[in-house]
């Protein structure tokens, strides 16, 4: 039975259902149950969106709350999953990486290459990411191209609450190190979700719509506005592919491949900063495996490389727009 | 009115109540405009804990730097950075102290010695180090003061910021402001140790704790720790214990709290009715003259809120300016 679910209850149910099928699977974060030693209820607050709530009530000391030491609990839960253990910490806002990244980059990310492919590191790190919460340039950051660019890190970017939960739940099982992003202006958007445990695996890109004429490749809060500009594009007659990644490591280069065999046009559109992003890396791959069924140049839509701005005036500009995506891919097609 | 039981002369009394005070105008307005839903994103407020910044800046001068945290609101204004500026900052104005392009979490003014409030809890610690060295080397007796939260206390940069700042010698002060809480985790439960004194003595600096609401207390250690800084005898850690009045930041449902605590809090720890009995009980102060400053205070902020309202927002070709150093 599926029920429309929020990817915030979405989250909530992945997490709840692993730990109630496997008792290595633990949770750790600042506040994530909350109110801990405070004179006042228990499960105070379920991390700062609330998307934890209830799961200490639940799973007791299974989910930690931890001081403000991210390096320290991070680290914790990449030792922890060498030894046995399943955690899922949540790192708030990727934008505190900065705190932990060590921990991240040097250990989880090496330990199975390093070791001769003797080490498991079955950890996920949670993080929210992404603008347009009126957070400022400390708290909206994508920063997605600075984990893809490692080796050994998986990177899961769900759009919606289905791929939450279906991702997460893989995430949790894998045996490698998995930073998985929930972008924060997407907590409230609703989908169907299966009231039961399922899996999606990684590197499986999701066509949402198809055209044939040109092909949008992004995830994350970026999916629906190019849905939203290949609706307006098709009054104009122009048909798209739009395909939402999904999971950035590994990646699933086949299906962008396949679209733009077909199509001829690329649009990249990526809401972390151009320099080295996701938008520049899938077009690199594509131009240099399929050059010959470029029609057009391929076009880059993303972020300025700017720092996020606090003034919704600028923060409302600074995100990619349904209409510089489809102005993007009428420049493709007149090409 | 020359007799009166406190060091500190009649026209600073004044002074500090006036930064108090237009510190707890400007938070309870911004209070209620986010509430209108006047005010976009992330508000920390800093009403209840007006005393230390006030008492402790009255020991700075413009070119002693600070490095503040989220909580940043009455640090800036103790610091002298405009009330008007602020108010624009926070609405994502043009007119704002960083043009509308950092909001309530950093907002900055070096001109002031005022390095920012930081939505990185921690990394205020390390900065601070960093200008007092800059101090230090100049040789000037400047100083340089790290703000830090109790849960901000844990992060490993404030920890290794202790050790650098006593290894070098910096004439930095790290003040911790306790208010219990972190987010909605108690203070009690995440600082393992008993009290911040033994925390800085195993960072082999001198540590001092001061009731924050006490604005007398806060004044006279900051100016002991200062003084010693200033005179090359290296850092010190202060703890201010202190309360909250509002929740973690505003839209915080606070059900960790006891029954009746803020309650409680602003009846019997509220630093401002604690400083206005005493200097008043003591006849240091006219309650008149107080009164007049409550007046001016709630003019200034409402000044301040009408100039942010009818400041122009940024413009699209603001977007890319300031990110490098401008040649043109
Ligand atoms: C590195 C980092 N970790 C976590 C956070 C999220 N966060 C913001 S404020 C806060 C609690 C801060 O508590 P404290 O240091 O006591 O300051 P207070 O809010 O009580 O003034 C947390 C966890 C952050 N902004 N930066
Ligand atoms: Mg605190």
């Amino acid at each position: 039975m599926a029920r429309n679910l929020s990817m915030n209850e979405a989250v909530n149910e992945a997490l709840d259902q692993e730990m109630a099928r496997d008792p290595a699977v633990i949770v750790m974060g600042e506040d994530i149950s909350g109110g801990t030693g405070a004179p006042g209820e228990d499960d105070a607050w379920g991390g700062p969106l609330g998307v934890t709530k209830g799961l200490s009530v639940k799973h007791g000391d299974r989910v930690m709350d931890t001081p403000l030491s991210e390096s320290a609990f991070i680290g914790a839960a990449i030792g922890a999953a060498c030894s046995g253990l399943r955690p899922v910490a949540e790192l708030m806002f990727v934008d505190f990486m900065g705190v932990c990244f060590d921990e991240i980059f040097n250990q989880a990310a090496k330990f199975r290459y390093m070791f001769g492919g003797k080490a498991e590191t079955p950890v996920v790190i949670r993080c929210m990411a992404g603008a347009g919460f009126r957070a400022a340039a400390q708290h909206s950051q994508m920063l997605t191209p600075i984990f893809t660019h490692i080796p050994g890190l998986k990177v899961v970017f769900p759009s919606n609450a289905y791929d939450a939960k279906g991702l997460l739940i893989q995430s949790i099982r894998d045996n490698d190190p998995v930073i998985f992003f929930e972008h924060k202006n997407l907590y409230d958007t609703k989908t169907d979700v299966p009231e039961g445990l399922y899996t999606i695996p990684f590197a499986e890109a999701n066509v949402v719509r198809e055209g044939g004429d040109a092909t949008i490749v992004t995830y994350g809060q970026t999916v629906q506005r190019s849905l939203d500009a290949a609706s307006t594009l098709a009054k104009e007659g122009i048909e798209c592919d739009v395909i939402d990644l999904r999971t950035l490591s590994p990646i699933d280069m086949d299906t962008v491949l396949e679209s733009v065999e077909e199509t001829g046009r690329l649009v990249c559109v990526d809401e972390a900063n151009p320099r080295c992003s996701i938008a520049a890396d899938v077009s690199a791959t594509v131009t240099q495996e399929i050059f010959g069924s470029l029609k057009a140049g391929v076009r880059m839509v993303t972020a300025p490389h700017t720092p996020v701005p606090f003034s919704p005036a600028l923060e409302d500009i600074y995100i990619p727009g349904a209409d510089r995506i489809a102005s993007a891919v009428r420049q493709t097609v007149a090409n | 009115m020359t007799d009166q039981p406190f060091s500190i002369d009649r026209d600073t009394l004044l002074d500090a109540y006036r930064t108090m005070k237009t510190i707890r105008e400007f938070e309870e307005r911004l209070h209620v405009d986010v509430a209108r839903g006047d005010i976009p994103g992330f508000v920390h407020l800093y009403a209840g804990e007006e005393a230390a910044a006030t008492a402790i800046m009255l020991h700075l001068g413009e070119s002693d730097r600070i490095a503040s945290t989220h909580r940043g609101h009455g640090h800036c204004i103790a610091k002298g950075v405009d009330v008007k500026e602020m108010m624009g900052e926070i609405r994502g104005k043009a007119s704002g102290a960083c043009k509308g392009k950092g909001g309530s979490m950093h907002i900055a003014d070096l001109s002031k010695g005022m390095m920012g409030a930081n939505g990185i809890l921690g990394a205020g610690a390390p900065l601070a180090c960093g200008a007092a060295l800059a101090a230090k080397r100049r040789g000037d007796g400047g100083v340089a003061i790290s703000f830090v939260g109790d849960g901000a206390s844990n992060q490993g940069m404030f920890l290794e910021s202790l050790n650098l700042a006593a290894v070098w010698n910096l004439p930095v002060i790290f003040v911790v402001e306790n208010n219990g809480y972190a987010e909605s985790t108690a203070m009690e439960w995440a600082v393992a140790c008993d009290s911040y004194v033994d925390r800085a003595s195993g960072f082999g600096m001198p540590g001092v704790t001061v009731d924050g609401t006490d604005f007398f207390a806060v004044y006279e250690a900051a100016g002991e720790v200062i003084r010693r800084a200033r005179e090359g005898g290296g850092p010190s850690l202060l703890e201010c214990k202190m309360y909250r009045f509002y929740g973690h930041f505003e839209g915080d449902a606070q059900t960790y709290r006891a029954e009746g605590e803020v309650e409680n809090l602003r009846e019997n720890h509220d630093c401002i009715k604690i400083f206005r009995a005493a200097v008043t009980g003591a006849g240091a102060v006219d309650p008149a003259d107080l009164n007049a400053i409550d007046a001016e205070a709630l003019a200034l902020i409402n000044e301040a809120v009408a100039h942010a309202a009818a400041a122009p927002m940024p413009g699209p070709e603001d977007l890319e300016t300031d990110v490098y150093i401008s040649y043109a």
